[in-house]
Order: C-alpha cells, then sequence, then structure tokens
C-alpha cells in the first residue's frame, strides 16, 4: 500500500515524577499515521490515551523517542515553533468543547485565525464558511451558553477544522452528549472523513471505536493492538443508537 | 513589524472586549489609577492657574518697584531687639538717592485700636497709612471719588480711601462719599472708593483702610516711632543694582551698622519675589508630585493584584488558546495591552474628573481659573501607561508561562 504518512511515532516514551516515585505513561510506543487514517485509540483509564493525545497535538513533548510531523521532527522545536505547528496542523477537538465563553459562535471560530496573522474580513468569511458546513449558520451571533451541547461541539468541529489542519483530534468528543446527538457528531466525522480528513478520535466506548476504520488499544502505556476494523461505515445510525 | 501591528491591533481588540465584558470590576481596578491621575491634574491646575495668575500680577507691578523693609535676624528677635526703618530712612532715601522717584513710606497699623467703626457696626480691616504716590506704585484706582494728595498729607487731613468689601462690612448705605468712618476713635471722611480686586488664596484683597501717612502716624502717637516700608521706583531698569548699593550704603551708614555686622533691613525687587513665589511653586509641586506618585503605585498594585485574579479565572481560556496556538507572546502582549489599556482609560477619566475638581476648587476658594498645561497631561498618560506596563508584566507572565496542558484541565 502507499499509503502517504502523515505522523511517525517511533520509540515514544513519556516518564512523569509521582512524588519520589517515577512511572511511565508510555513507553515504547511505535505507530505511523496516514493520510485519511480514521482512527480510535481506546484504552481504560490510565492507560496513557491523553498523554498520546496531548503529544499528538503537540501540547507536551516525548520524554524519549522521535515524532515526525509530516516529516518534522517535533521533539527539536521550541514552544513558539510548536504553537505554530498547533495552530496550522491540528485541530483540537475535547469532551468539554472549551469555547470561549465570553465570545460568539463567530468569534471563537475566528479565534484560531488570529494566530495565523489573517485580517478581520477574512478571518470572517472563513468562519463563516466552516460554520455553514457544521450546519450552524444561523446561530453565529450566539454565545455558547446559549447553544445546545451538540451545537457548541460543532462550532468546537467548525473552529478546528477553520485553519485546515493535517489531523483531527478529538478527545472524548461525544463524551458529554446525548446518544442522538452523539450520532449526528459521528455523522459529522464520517463525512470528514470522506472528505479526505484525517481523524483521531480519543474514546473509551466500545460503539464510537467500531465506527472508525482502525483501532489502537493503548494499556499501561503499550500499544497492546492495532486493528483495521471490518464494521462498515454505512452501518445505519439506528444500530448506533441502539448500542449507546 | 507589521506583524506586531496586528498582533498589538488583536490584543487591543481583545483587551476591550475583556474590559468592557467585566465594565464595574473594570472601574473599581483602575480607580486607583482615577484617583491618582486625578489629584495630580487637579492640584496642578490650581498651581498654574494660581501661578499664571500671581505672575501676571507681578509683571503688571513691573520689575522696577524696589521695596525695603526692616529685617530682624532670627537670634536678635530672641534677645527682643526689633530692627525698625523710620521715618528718617525715608527722608534719606528720597532725597539722596539719585534715579528714583515716587518714593512711598507705608504703615500698617496692628492690634487692639487697628478697629474700624461706623454707627456701632466696627470691622478689623488692615489700616494702611501712606503717600500719594502709592497710588502710583501699587496700581490703585478709585472707583468712586478721588485718592488723596500731597497736600492731603502734608495739611495731616482726616481723609480715607476704602476698600470695597469695608462697605458691606461696616453696612455702609447710600453714597460713601462724603460720609464719616471712625478709625481708632477718631473720624475720617471717605473721599473715594478703590476698585474691586477680588480673593487670593480666600484672602480677601479689598478689605483695607487707606489714609494719608502723616495723619496715620499722629494717630499712631508719639510714644515710639513706626516702623515703615518704603517701596520706589526706579526710573532706569539698567541702574537697579546701582541704586540698590546706594540706598544699602545710605541705610547702613544711618543705621550705624559696624563693618562686619548684617543689614537689618532688606531690599526686594519684585523680581525677586517673583522667583521667589516661583520656587515655593515649584517645590510644592514636587512634594504634592511625590504623594500623587505614591498613589499611582499603590493604584498600580490595585491593578496587578487583580489582574493576577484575573489570570487565574481565565486560565482554561488560556489553555484554550494555546491549544488553538497561541504562542507566549500572544498572551503576555494580551494581558500587558489589558493592562495598559486599563490604565489609560483610568488615567483618562482621572484627567477629566481632576480637572472638574481643580475648576470646583477654584470657584469656590476664589483663586484664579485652574488650567491644565500640556505636560501634566502629557505626563499622567505616560505614568499611566508605565503604571500599566510595569504591574501589568507579572500577570502577563504568569499566563504566558502557563502549561497549556494544565491551564486546558483547570476547573
Amino acid at each position: 500500500m502507499s499509503k502517504q504518512t502523515i505522523i511517525e511515532l517511533r520509540g515514544i516514551a513519556k516518564h512523569y515524577m509521582m512524588g519520589s516515585e517515577g512511572f511511565y505513561a508510555l513507553d515504547g510506543i511505535d505507530l505511523d499515521i496516514y493520510l485519511n487514517d480514521y482512527m480510535a485509540v481506546v484504552g481504560s483509564s490510565g492507560s496513557g490515551k491523553s498523554t498520546l493525545m496531548n503529544l499528538l497535538g503537540c501540547l507536551d513533548l516525548p520524554t524519549a523517542g522521535e515524532y515526525k510531523l509530516k516529516g518534522t521532527d517535533v521533539a527539536t522545536l521550541d514552544e513558539t515553533s510548536l504553537a505554530g505547528i498547533r495552530n496550522r496542523e491540528i485541530g483540537f477537538i475535547f469532551q468539554n468543547f472549551n469555547l470561549l465563553p465570553r465570545a460568539t459562535a463567530l468569534q471563537n471560530v475566528m479565534q484560531p485565525l488570529i494566530y495565523r496573522g489573517i485580517a478581520l474580513v477574512e478571518r470572517k468569511q472563513r468562519a463563516q464558511d466552516a460554520l455553514a458546513m457544521v450546519g450552524l449558520q444561523d446561530r453565529m451571533t450566539h454565545v455558547p451558553n446559549q447553544l445546545s451541547g451538540g451545537q457548541r461541539q460543532r462550532v468546537a468541529i467548525a473552529r478546528a477544522l477553520v485553519t485546515e489542519p493535517a489531523i483531527l483530534l478529538a478527545d472524548e468528543p461525544t463524551g458529554n452528549l446525548d446518544s442522538s446527538t452523539t450520532i449526528e457528531i459521528m455523522a459529522l466525522f464520517d463525512q470528514l472523513h470522506r472528505d479526505g480528513q484525517t481523524l483521531i478520535v480519543v474514546t473509551h466506548e466500545q460503539e464510537i471505536a467500531e465506527r472508525c476504520h482502525r483501532v489502537i488499544t493503548l494499556k499501561d502505556g503499550h500499544l497492546m493492538s492495532d486493528q483495521v476494523n471490518n464494521v462498515s461505515v454505512k452501518q445505519s445510525s439506528s444500530e448506533v443508537s441502539a448500542h449507546v | 513589524m507589521s506583524n506586531l501591528k496586528f498582533k498589538v491591533m488583536e490584543g487591543t481588540r481583545s483587551a476591550a472586549h475583556s474590559i468592557f465584558a467585566h465594565g464595574f470590576r473594570s472601574f473599581l481596578t483602575t480607580l486607583g489609577i482615577i484617583i491618582g491621575v486625578a489629584s495630580v491634574i487637579a492640584v496642578v491646575s490650581v498651581v498654574q492657574g494660581f501661578s499664571a495668575n500671581i505672575t501676571q500680577q507681578f509683571d503688571g507691578m513691573g520689575t522696577n518697584v524696589i521695596n525695603v523693609e526692616s529685617y530682624t535676624p532670627r537670634k536678635e528677635r530672641l534677645q527682643g531687639v526689633r530692627a525698625k526703618l523710620t521715618y528718617d530712612d525715608y527722608l534719606e532715601i528720597k532725597y539722596r538717592v539719585p534715579g528714583v522717584s515716587n518714593v512711598t513710606p507705608t504703615v500698617r497699623m496692628w492690634g487692639s485700636n487697628a478697629v474700624i467703626t461706623y454707627r456701632g457696626q466696627s470691622s478689623s480691616s488692615m489700616i494702611v497709612g501712606t503717600a500719594s504716590t502709592y497710588q502710583k506704585l501699587n496700581t490703585v484706582y478709585p472707583e468712586r471719588g478721588r485718592f488723596f494728595n500731597l497736600s492731603d498729607d502734608k495739611s495731616r487731613r482726616r481723609v480715607a480711601v476704602l476698600g470695597p468689601s469695608i462697605m458691606s462690612k461696616l453696612d455702609i448705605k447710600g453714597d460713601p462719599i462724603g460720609q464719616h468712618v471712625a478709625v481708632s476713635g477718631e473720624w475720617f471722611k471717605v473721599i473715594g472708593i478703590a476698585e474691586k480686586r477680588g480673593k487670593l488664596f480666600g484672602f480677601d484683597q479689598d478689605d483695607f483702610i487707606l489714609l494719608p501717612f502723616s495723619t496715620t502716624r499722629a494717630l499712631l502717637g508719639g510714644a515710639e516711632e513706626p516702623d515703615i516700608t518704603i517701596s520706589l521706583q526706579i526710573d532706569e531698569p539698567s541702574q537697579l543694582e546701582q541704586v540698590k548699593q546706594h540706598i544699602k550704603n545710605l541705610l547702613r551708614r544711618n543705621h550705624k551698622l559696624s563693618k562686619g555686622a548684617d543689614d537689618d533691613f532688606e531690599i526686594a525687587t519684585a523680581d525677586q519675589m517673583l522667583d521667589t513665589f516661583d520656587a515655593i511653586i515649584g517645590s510644592t509641586t514636587l512634594v504634592l508630585g511625590g504623594i500623587v506618585g505614591i498613589s499611582l503605585l499603590v493604584g498600580g498594585i490595585g491593578i496587578m493584584n487583580i489582574m493576577l485574579v484575573s489570570v487565574t479565572e481565565r486560565t482554561r481560556e488560556i489553555g484554550i488558546q494555546k491549544a488553538l496556538g497561541a504562542t507566549r507572546f500572544d498572551i503576555l502582549l494580551q494581558f500587558l495591552i489589558e493592562a495598559v489599556f486599563l490604565c489609560l482609560l483610568g488615567g483618562l477619566i482621572g484627567l477629566i474628573l481632576g480637572f472638574g475638581a481643580g475648576s470646583l476648587i477654584s470657584n469656590l476658594t476664589g483663586l484664579p481659573s485652574a488650567t491644565v498645561p500640556v505636560w501634566a497631561i502629557v505626563l499622567s498618560f505616560g505614568f499611566s501607561a508605565g503604571i500599566g506596563l510595569i504591574f501589568g508584566i507579572i500577570p502577563a507572565a504568569k499566563a504566558a508561562n502557563l502549561d497549556p496542558i494544565d491551564a486546558l484541565r483547570y476547573e
């Protein structure tokens, strides 16, 4: 297969000190992530999911190992360059949405473009396009607490997509949503995947993981399995809702 | 550079958003700065207005007027010795010093006999005995009636020129000219009313009565010769130093001062008085400036305190911004601009309030109208911005150095 590699992890380890004792949150992870991958990261709590997520999102640096993002060795970068990578290459989606509470939906989506130095007029246009893509063209001037959970998560997705990132990192994206909204959001992810987006979804829900094309399982900081899902993506939404 | 401009612009936008979102808190935060700047401007505007007015008055007086007064050094004053200028000194100067004119003796009445009465009303006003030339040196013009002349003085006529305030104090009704007032039990005929001058530092400049010098001397009685002030005009301003030296030599000889002894008199020109006045104003401004500087410092600490609270409160937002690609510098700039913006806003409000307060003080106390010099405005704003920068840097650095993972997890 001649798939284009976006992320290359080699011998990644993350060591933490807890009081006087140290432990490895991640230990010797080797992983390749390809263009248009639709990958789930599963594992019990404490397995290292979040740590992997933070490393992939360039919020943190590994203690050892090599992380190449589109060929760039991230471990050698300084704080400012890392911020630049987060801005250009990574789109974050969080469990609790993490929208700026005092800013409108539109302002929230415009926010990452400020750090890229894009002027107001173009910023607005691109943010409006992104919000329209997630079906929120009528909610642009609402602040987060005037929106439902599903709408908030869509704003967050629009914010993640507006910079056209190389990978979309979703950390328990449906954890705070009810079942029908979960289906909506996952349908949106499916759509993004079909459009060619690379997605990484951290989840502990089996139903969500099954929806993805590739599932990696972590346990105690080790990569336990890396398998391609047989489950059809065209599985009907009613089936998913029955599981949830 | 254009990148920085963009960042500053965006930072300002976000700062304005955040400041006006918490309007009341922002106001309280910057209250220290508001009060600090308001007091600077109030004080400076009053002092400057006062100073401008004084300078104008001195200019009107001219720099060619000299005042000679007796002066007793402190040590001798403690021994009960009092220096004195006498009528003889006046005559010596008048007839022996060349190049001077309008030499005027002035004597003031003090104490229990310095009371003016009129139909049962009494007033203790300033009682000045002086010659007709006083009018020219002090630019006192009668609004009604006339000033006394040479013959009034020579024949010791009992005539008086009143300051306009006396009229109301003694409750004089109708035309005052030709009526009589009693000074120290003797009757004086009112021949003129002086023009109104107004108040200076709450001191009424119109509360006086002028009497002929010789009449006043007689009134004071012969027990002891009074201490007088001698004022004169120099015909040629370039001769000032020579004239001063001449007067000095003459008085020293007259007072029989030995060679090493200090002068027992002072010769002051209007210029010197102006210089002294300027020095007083300058040091007053400096002292007040110091006090106000401390209040601005306290205001700055208030700003820092609230900014630190605000950073903690917005920890999560900062985490989000960092996840979205904000650099340390972006966050630093954002909070720094917010602090400076807040201070400048406080400075602006303070400026307006201060000028208002200054004008109010001037109106209430009868001081000349307040003026705010440009340097005070520039200084206030510069200082406010500086306070914002200095006290904003710690909170801003704290925000910028937050770890994005910890910040995102912050509840």
